[in-house]
């Protein structure tokens, strides 16, 4: 009995998950990634200004002519380059800031091994 | 030799850091990104300032001359700075001025042309600010010189004495 108490809360728990992840519809998803240009620190999602109001309802009228979510992504880029994006893509302009930390993350890796692996040997 | 792998690693990480941020000590803090300069204009249906009808842009920039599209507000007090060297522009030949009247009320915004003369050949409405935004402007005041179809200057904020002397140097 204890078991199933158990399952139905676990039940409830994530169901209530599931409608939080409704409500945040792809709208939201958008502006949280787009930077505010005029406010710098805060996502058009989070800034009252004229310029992020102005932008949240062009990217509801763009869903609504049936743009995806890229396409916006990329047309708002065209507009007014990487800078808009919080989570940049991979290019020419961006591939050091996407391979730093992993060229970082094996160098350490190289040293521990070196350091307290091969000591050993 | 496993002794020196540390002291030579720090050292490098040091030096990467301290460049990066000794480089970033040159760049201006306010952050404009580029955006490719020469770019065709953006094409879009608006409201008529005075008129309330929809028009296409394409009837509006026409023809071989040059164009200065100016966004601007009755509300925003840079553009009543810069409503001086407007007027000084449009009395030159060969460029016509148009503007977009971003986010205003209608009253206002007339009552501030019959005020300060008006310098604008046309004037499209933008009431949710979404036209500004084709244009890849920031806010009001913002400008476009337009030539053929292009951008050929794009000036955030308003004009000043060089500024104008810049445009009437171009147009000529």
């Amino acid at each position: 009995m204890k078991f199933f108490k158990f399952l139905i809360i676990i039940f409830i728990i994530l169901n209530i998950n599931y409608l939080n992840a409704q409500s945040d519809n792809l709208s939201n998803k958008i502006t949280k990634n787009l930077r505010c240009l005029i406010c710098q620190g805060q996502s058009i999602y989070d800034s009252d200004s004229e310029f992020a109001n102005s932008l949240k309802i062009l990217v509801n009228e763009k869903l609504n002519e049936g743009l995806n979510e890229k396409q916006i992504y990329n047309y708002l880029k065209d507009k007014y380059g990487d800078w808009i994006l919080y989570d940049p893509g991979f290019s020419k302009n961006t591939y050091f800031l996407w391979l730093f930390p992993i060229l970082m993350f094996l160098l350490g890796g190289a040293i521990v091994l070196k350091l307290f692996i091969f000591k050993k040997n | 030799m496993k002794i020196k792998i540390f002291p030579i690693f720090f050292i490098i990480i040091f030096l990467i850091i301290f460049l990066i941020l000794y480089k970033g000590l040159e760049n201006p803090n306010v952050y404009a990104p580029k955006v490719d300069p020469e770019k065709n204009i953006p094409v879009f249906t608006a409201k008529i300032f005075s008129t309330n009808n929809k028009i296409n842009s394409e009837k509006i920039f026409t023809g071989d001359k040059f164009y200065l599209m100016n966004i601007w507000a009755s509300w925003c007090a840079p553009c009543r700075k810069e409503h001086a060297y407007l007027m000084n522009l449009s009395k030159q030949k060969n460029i016509e001025i148009i503007g977009l009247n971003y986010k205003d009320k209608y009253e206002n915004a007339k009552n501030f042309l019959s005020k300060s003369n008006n310098p604008y050949s046309f004037i499209f409405l933008d009431k949710d600010g979404t036209i500004a935004i084709e244009w890849g402007a920031y806010g009001v005041p913002e400008s476009f010189l337009i030539y053929k179809n292009k951008i050929i200057k794009k000036i955030i904020g308003p004009l000043d004495e060089n500024l104008l002397l810049e445009i009437k140097k171009i147009i000529q």
